[in-house]
């Protein structure tokens, strides 16, 4: 089996500042993580692997210091990493960023065949989990999104069991290999790294390529250029209406609180069974 | 370009129902195509779902799409967007709506990349600029700190995911008239690579928050998970569902699934307790649209007092415990349980 994981390296937006007065992101406030769904990713494909034998590659579009969720990756257990950096993909949405992974996608797969792709969820900078469909369709392999569980692998048949995550519950799959699996955190718990792996990351160079290095390559369809959607502007979130405090000590509050709860029966109806 | 017209609605069908996601958009997509002065259309995929064509209509649609076919019995993206794609190709709408659920969105990244179009994902508040004809989808960036608001000029069509429960559904009209157009597809079971061996119900969790008519949500300021347990007690005690913020969740003071706001679940509950929430702006989209909100917290000037319609600055550690007496003491009163209309 071998698997690729597809991997992004995001500002943790938890900690991320918005400067009041321009709207805009303050980048040096925010340090770069593994996006958190990809170390999910990468932590199944290490289950799958040790089950099945084989390798994992890691995959990355970014700026140079994205080595970094590479070699993230490579302390979870990922065997290889690949980081495409080039200018001409900068700006890319969705759509031309499927299109440059399924291109370095295509590039890996001549020399080791895919099995199978897994993506985390979405990325937690822009939260659109359009990026592993996307890539599906372009390598024309079926996409599995929201999976929950791996629950059987079998390299000879070719085919996959998973469970997905839907609305109000879950549904089973079996997929044929190779397909696209985009993973929730639940799937899994990320396991502290064996300091092997941790001496293995450190001393870790990814392969880097330039959009040069890939082949076949339609330029107009890379970052801002192959772009369609843009951001027309920014803006704080509409305010929404506050309403009336509640004044006094806490015994006070309480009482005011309950006395307005009372009076909303049309929300909290108490004692429905004998009234 | 200039060929594509129209507004066109995903109508996302499960277990023999429209999604209410899906009535949400004819709503929102009935202004649009209004403002633009175009028909709006449902497209509606599934076997057996041609009875469900009227609501589409009913819902606000001028014409439905449908196609009923074996092979679409249960959501796959191949089948979908098979169909969906045709459709598109056919007919050329110039906006393109979907529920932005966990179908939606795998169908509409699917279709974007196979139309070669823009895809916003979801999107909160939908406009049009008439003159130009540009969707104007505007969606909580960067964790929600801010909104922007995302074109797509020159592709078409112009498409975007919404998130449930922030656009209104229209009244039901069964007055309304429109146009069934039933399509043909050619489709076969042995070209399909995926297969659905199984769908689970798990309808307890849907209820307990989507659907449920009382949320007590807790956040950091309860201070730790003991502090946390009074938000199961109230929860209890007045027969509510219990929800907390992504940090309390982070925490492992809550399950994932009972996280609320941007990327968790948005609820719409009848009265909603923000107890220890300050009020992070992707926490307030999850619930903003509760009709009675209650926020307690110690700091005045969080951004929760801005949404609660009572607010009550506190120590919800004091105050909490006081109101778990007082709504047992009611019960116990009244004799019985609460319950919710």
């Amino acid at each position: 089996m071998h698997i690729v994981v597809c991997v992004k390296q995001v500002p943790d937006t938890k900690i991320i500042k918005i400067n009041p007065k321009t709207n805009t992101l303050d980048r040096r406030s925010a340090p770069a993580i593994l996006n958190p769904y990809d170390a999910h990713a990468v932590q199944e494909a290490v289950k799958i692997r040790n089950k099945t034998g084989g390798s994992i590659s890691v995959l990355s579009m970014g700026p140079p210091q994205a080595v970094s969720v590479i070699k993230k990756s490579v302390e979870i257990g990922a065997d290889r990493g690949y980081l495409i950096s080039d200018r001409a993909f900068a700006g890319a949405d969705t759509l031309a960023t499927s299109y440059a992974l399924s291109k370095a996608l295509e590039k890996i797969s001549k020399d080791h065949p895919i099995d199978l792709v897994i993506c985390g969820k979405h990325a937690i900078d822009g939260d659109t989990g359009q990026v592993g469909p996307g890539i599906a369709r372009r390598l024309d392999i079926p996409p599995i999104t929201n999976v929950i569980e791996v629950s059987k692998v079998n390299k000879e048949e070719k085919y996959v069991h998973i469970k997905r995550k839907q609305i109000d519950g879950y549904e089973v799959l079996q997929s044929q290999l190779p397909c696209l699996l985009t993973v929730e955190k639940e799937i899994n718990d990320i396991e502290y790294a064996p300091l092997p792996n941790m001496i293995n990351a450190a001393r870790y160079e990814p392969v880097i390529w330039s959009v040069n290095d890939l082949e076949d390559v339609d330029k107009t369809q890379l970052g801002l250029k192959g772009s369609p959607t843009i951001v027309g502007k920014m803006f704080s979130p509409p305010k929404l209406e506050g309403g009336k405090r509640i004044e006094g000590d806490a015994d006070a509050q309480v009482e005011q609180l309950m006395g307005i709860l009372m009076e909303r029966k049309d929300l909290l109806k108490l004692n429905a069974a004998n009234s | 370009m200039e060929e594509n017209q129209g507004v066109w609605v995903f109508i996302e069908v499960n277990d023999g129902k429209i999604e209410g996601v899906s009535l949400e958009l004819l709503g929102a997509g009935r202004k649009l195509a209004d403002k633009l002065e175009v028909p709006l259309s449902g497209v509606m995929l599934g076997q057996g779902v041609m009875p469900l064509a009227n609501e589409v209509i009913y819902a606000g649609a001028d014409q439905v799409y449908v196609v009923d076919h074996p092979v679409l019995k249960d959501y796959r993206t191949e089948s979908y967007m098979k169909g969906v794609c045709t459709l598109a190709e056919k007919y050329k709408p110039e906006i393109f709506l979907y529920g932005a659920t966990p179908n939606g969105k795998d169908l509409a990244s699917a279709v974007a990349t196979d139309l070669s179009t823009g895809l916003t994902a979801d999107t909160t508040m939908l406009d049009v600029d008439i003159e130009k004809r540009l969707l104007e989808a505007s969606r909580p960036a960067f964790g929600g700190n801010i909104m922007a608001t995302i074109l797509c000029k020159k592709h078409r069509p112009q498409m975007a995911t919404v998130r449930p429960k922030v656009m209104k559904a229209l009244e039901t009209d069964e007055g309304r008239k429109g146009v069934i157009i039933e399509e043909e597809l050619e489709l076969r079971e042995e070209d399909m690579r995926t297969k659905v061996l199984k769908i689970v119900k798990d309808v307890t969790k849907k209820a307990s928050l989507a659907e449920a008519h009382v949320i007590v949500a807790g956040g950091k300021g309860l201070g730790d998970i003991q502090g946390f347990q009074l938000i199961h007690e109230l929860a209890e005690v007045i027969g509510a569902s219990v929800g907390g913020t992504r940090d309390v969740v982070e925490a492992g003071w809550l399950k994932h699934e009972q996280q609320i706001g941007q990327t968790g679940e948005t609820v719409t509950p009848k009265i909603y307790f923000a107890i220890g929430i300050s009020g992070a702006i992707q926490h307030v989209e999850g619930m903003k649209n509760s009709e009675l909100i209650i926020a307690i917290n110690k700091d005045p000037n969080a951004p929760i007092f801005d949404v609660a319609t009572y607010g009550i600055v506190g120590d919800a550690l004091e105050i909490v415990p006081k109101l778990i007496k007082q709504f047992k003491e009611l019960s116990k009163e009244k004799g019985g349980e609460m319950s919710y209309v």
